[in-house]
Formats: structure tokens, C-alpha cells, sequence
């Protein structure tokens, strides 16, 4: 699939009732990348890198695809985890089998993890 | 080619089951209830006697059989499918869904009441607690009618125009069991009829994915999309006589929204939908012979609401009768009623109007109770006092 989006919603704001596609169709796959749901979440997690030993389970369960793994290593921080999609759920942190993950609040200063 | 015509004395299901056949649907997803089930029953035969070639889905309730057809709709199949009542009640949440998402899902509702207490007979209730729902309605009076208004909808819901699903009504047992003379079509005239269907988006064409039912934000334009639905429907009325006028010269039957009988010196008249409309037919022509001026005003279609042809039907009147197969429980009286009643509000003079709620849960739907709406009728045409409130025909 090309990268060329058919889907442009620039000017939605000013569409009326039958500018919108009929049955509410996106014609366009992949688009839930552009719609952020980061803002849920009120807990976010944190890997301890020393550790974390790489078995990627964390990517295998994260059911938001919010863990970011390149050349089957995940990403350094602050890239692990992408906050834009991640709804803190905690479902890294309770699958990971040697609780490298941790959850910790939104809004509170975030704890020294080595 | 000419039309052949084949006279056949059979039920409303089985006339309805053999218009399915020879629609040629992708997709049945159904699940059995009564008085419908033999209209899924002589369709599995079908496909077991591979005299159609569809995807026959058996569903564990009604909830699924609708998500079944929606799930195939999108993926760009004909469906078709059948309920009613209970079942009816049970696909709530996908009716709207179906709507929304534009699918155009055929469905035959064989008109059942709701419980309790237990009742498995015929009434409007299921179909008018769908009413809002965004699907077309239609209703048979006959099994020729329902026959022929699956047919039909099956054009007016894949027109490009509409793309909505339609619910086509007959009354259980009185209209789905009796047999009666009723006339089929050649299997080739009414495939030549509906067409092909070619779907738009469909999620089968893995070369342009897209993904239906979505597109709603915190705030965002769900107000919109419903407003489109809305001008879908009115739009729908067009297509539906359009439809209706080339179905007619293809069977010689006619069909409008508001069909009328002994209407052009009529001066009282009752407004029904359904099989009942037989009855007051026959009433009406009883009160002629007793010198009371009587006519029918048949709705055959309540969705999208034929407002301006019942005020043009009803607009001469000394007085109209509404009869009422659903309770609305609390409201001004029942549904058709109430829609009938406020078509008519804009007219300079004010008609009265009466609302008779009649053959709930299949109680009788005797003559004299029809003769006794038209003798009402007459009184007020006379000068008698319009009853005040509900009536409820032949309840104690």
C-alpha cells in the first residue's frame, strides 16, 4: 500500500450532513495511528533497563502495539513505549517475567529507575 | 421476454421464501422464530436443493443472525434475512448499526407481539418499536403484497439513491399461514428486475481496505452522520415509487405509498396498514350498500412517512378513523395515529379524527368491529360528538 492518504479530513470542520463518506467509511487503512489516545491513561509505565531482558512479551501482549521494538531490541528510552497510543493499562508490567515494568502515576514525579 | 405469471394457492411464507429464492441473496444469516420460521425453513431447501446458491448462516440467536448480515453487507454480499417479534427485539442494537453503516439489508418481519403475558400472534408492536431505527418499512396486506414487496425492496435498498435497509412486514399467521391464490413471477423477469448489486467499499476488496462505521471524535460529527440518514430516507420516497411504478407494469398489481379504495365520493374513512385492511375493505363496501359514503386508506409504506399523500387522501373528509395495531403506551394514541394526525395539522380545516387500538396479541379482528368504527364515523360526519381519548376496539 502506498503511503498517499485518501483520507483527508483537513477541512471536516466546515462538512455538512452529506459531505461525510455514507455509513461513517474510512476509506483508508492504518489511520488509528493518527487518532491519539494517549490522554486516557493515568498510569504510565517505566522499564528498568538493567533489568529488562529483551523476551519482547511485553511487545507481544500490548494490546495498543505501544511498545516500540526495532532490530528485535526494544527502543532506548524515551522511546519504549509510545505514549500517544499507550492507555496505561498495565498489562507490560504484569506480563513481564522478571518485573522490569512498573507503573507509576501520571502527574506524580517520575521515580529514578536505573 | 413476457412476464409468466404462475397462479399458485400457497402461504404468505412460502410466497416470500420463493421471492428470497429467486432474488439470489450472497448471504441468509437467520435464526428461526415463530410464525417466520418456515420462511427460513422453504429457504434452507432451497439451498440444500441448490436452487440458490447462497451462503446460508445458521446464528445462535437473532443479536448474531444481524450481525452475520452486517458483517456480510459490508463485506459487499446481497443479504437477506427474516424475524420477527421477539427476534425483532432481540436485533435492537444491530438495527441501528445497520442504518448507520448504510448496509442494505433486506429483512422479512412477520409481525408478532411483544410478551408478556406469552403470545406468539400477530401485532405491530415488534415493527413499531423499530420505527425510529432507520429502517424503511413496508407492510402487506396480502401474500401476493408481501411476495412482491420483497422484491421490491430488494431494489430499494441497493438503489445508490437510498442505501438503506428495508423491513418488509406481514402479519403473522393471518397473512404468513393462510393459504390463498397468489400469483409468482418467472425466476428470470424478477432476476432481470432486482439486477446485480454492486456494492461500494466493500471490505472483500482487499486491494482498497477501508473500515466501515467509524469516524466519530470526542464531539465530533455523530450529528452529522445522522442527519445524513435522515435525508437518505425522504430521499427514499422517490426511489420507492419509482421502484413501485416499474414493479407495477412488470405485474400488472399496483403500488403506492397510499393506496386508496371507494375514496373519490368517500366522506368517512379509516386509515390501517396490514392484513386488517382486507377487513375494512369488505366493511366499507357493506356501509355503501347501507348508504354510508366509506373508504379504506392502505399505508402501505410508514417509513419514510407518506404524510403528504395521506393529507391528500384524507383532506375531503367529514371524518377519519386511525386503527392502531401497537400500544404506545402513554403517548396521544398510537403510532400511526399520532403520525397521521400531525400530517394533518397544517390543513385549514380541522378533520376529526379518531384512534381505535384493535388486534393486539392477534385477538379478533372481527366485521361488526369494523362496522362499528364506521358507524362511529358516520355519527360524527353527522354532527355526533367525537369520542375523547383512546378507543379501544372490542376490548373489555
Amino acid at each position: 500500500m502506498s503511503d498517499a492518504k485518501k483520507w483527508d479530513i483537513s477541512g471536516m470542520d466546515s462538512w455538512k450532513a452529506e459531505d461525510f463518506p455514507r455509513g461513517a467509511v474510512i476509506p483508508d487503512a492504518g489511520n488509528s495511528r493518527d487518532y491519539v489516545t494517549g490522554g486516557w491513561r493515568s498510569m504510565r509505565p517505566v522499564r528498568s533497563v538493567e533489568t529488562c531482558t529483551e523476551c519482547l512479551l511485553c511487545w507481544i501482549f500490548c494490546p495498543d502495539s505501544a511498545i516500540r521494538v526495532a532490530d528485535e531490541k526494544l527502543a532506548a528510552d524515551p522511546e519504549t513505549f509510545n505514549l500517544d497510543h499507550c492507555k496505561g493499562c498495565g498489562i507490560c508490567a504484569n506480563e513481564c517475567p522478571v518485573e522490569a515494568i512498573t507503573m507509576v502515576p501520571e502527574g506524580c514525579e517520575l521515580p529514578e529507575v536505573k | 421476454m413476457p412476464v409468466k405469471h404462475t397462479t399458485v394457492a400457497t402461504t404468505g411464507n412460502s410466497m416470500v421464501a420463493d421471492a428470497m429464492r429467486q432474488c439470489a441473496p450472497d448471504v441468509v444469516a437467520a435464526y428461526p422464530i415463530t410464525p417466520q420460521t418456515t420462511i427460513v425453513e422453504e429457504f434452507a431447501r432451497y439451498v440444500a436443493q441448490g436452487r440458490v446458491h447462497t451462503e446460508y448462516v445458521t446464528t445462535e440467536s437473532e443479536h448474531s443472525a444481524m450481525s452475520a448480515c452486517i458483517g456480510a453487507s459490508a463485506a459487499g454480499a446481497r443479504v437477506i434475512t427474516a424475524t420477527c417479534g421477539p427476534g425483532l427485539a432481540m436485533m435492537w442494537e444491530m438495527l441501528y448499526i445497520a442504518s448507520g453503516m448504510r448496509l442494505p439489508i433486506v429483512m422479512l418481519n412477520t409481525n408478532r407481539t411483544l410478551s408478556a403475558p406469552i403470545n406468539i400472534h400477530c401485532d405491530h408492536s415488534d415493527v413499531m418499536g423499530a420505527r425510529d431505527a432507520g429502517w424503511i418499512l413496508l407492510f402487506a396486506e396480502t401474500a401476493q403484497e408481501a411476495y412482491d414487496n420483497t422484491i421490491m425492496s430488494v431494489r430499494i435498498a441497493e438503489d445508490p439513491d437510498v442505501l438503506l435497509p428495508v423491513m418488509s412486514c406481514l402479519d403473522g399467521f393471518i397473512t404468513t399461514h393462510s393459504i390463498g391464490r397468489a400469483q409468482t413471477m418467472d425466476d428470470e423477469s424478477v432476476k432481470s428486475f432486482v439486477g446485480d448489486y454492486t456494492p461500494q467499499n466493500a471490505l472483500l476488496d482487499v486491494e482498497n481496505p477501508v473500515s466501515h462505521g467509524n469516524f466519530v471524535f470526542l464531539g465530533g460529527p455523530y450529528i452529522e452522520f445522522k442527519r445524513s440518514q435522515r435525508i437518505a430516507m425522504d430521499r427514499s420516497k422517490s426511489v420507492i415509487e419509482r421502484v413501485g411504478a416499474e414493479f407495477s407494469e412488470l405485474s400488472g398489481r399496483p403500488f403506492s405509498l397510499v393506496e386508496t379504495d371507494m375514496m373519490e365520493d368517500a366522506e368517512v374513512a379509516i386509515v390501517v396498514m396490514g392484513s386488517s385492511a382486507g377487513n375494512v375493505r369488505h366493511v366499507a363496501r357493506q356501509m355503501r350498500a347501507e348508504g354510508v359514503k366509506a373508504g379504506l386508506v392502505k399505508v402501505r409504506c410508514f417509513r419514510p412517512f407518506p404524510a403528504t399523500e395521506l393529507v391528500a387522501a384524507l383532506s375531503g373528509l367529514k371524518a377519519v378513523a386511525v386503527l392502531d395495531r401497537s400500544e404506545s403506551f402513554g403517548a396521544e394514541g398510537g403510532p400511526l395515529f399520532t403520525e397521521t394526525r400531525s400530517a394533518l395539522y397544517d390543513l385549514e380545516r380541522r378533520i376529526p379524527i379518531v384512534n381505535y387500538i384493535y388486534g393486539l396479541g392477534g385477538s379478533d379482528v372481527r366485521l361488526d368491529l369494523i362496522k362499528s368504527v364506521f358507524t362511529d364515523l358516520s355519527d360524527i360526519a353527522g354532527g355526533g360528538v367525537v369520542p375523547e381519548g383512546l378507543n379501544y376496539l372490542g376490548a373489555r
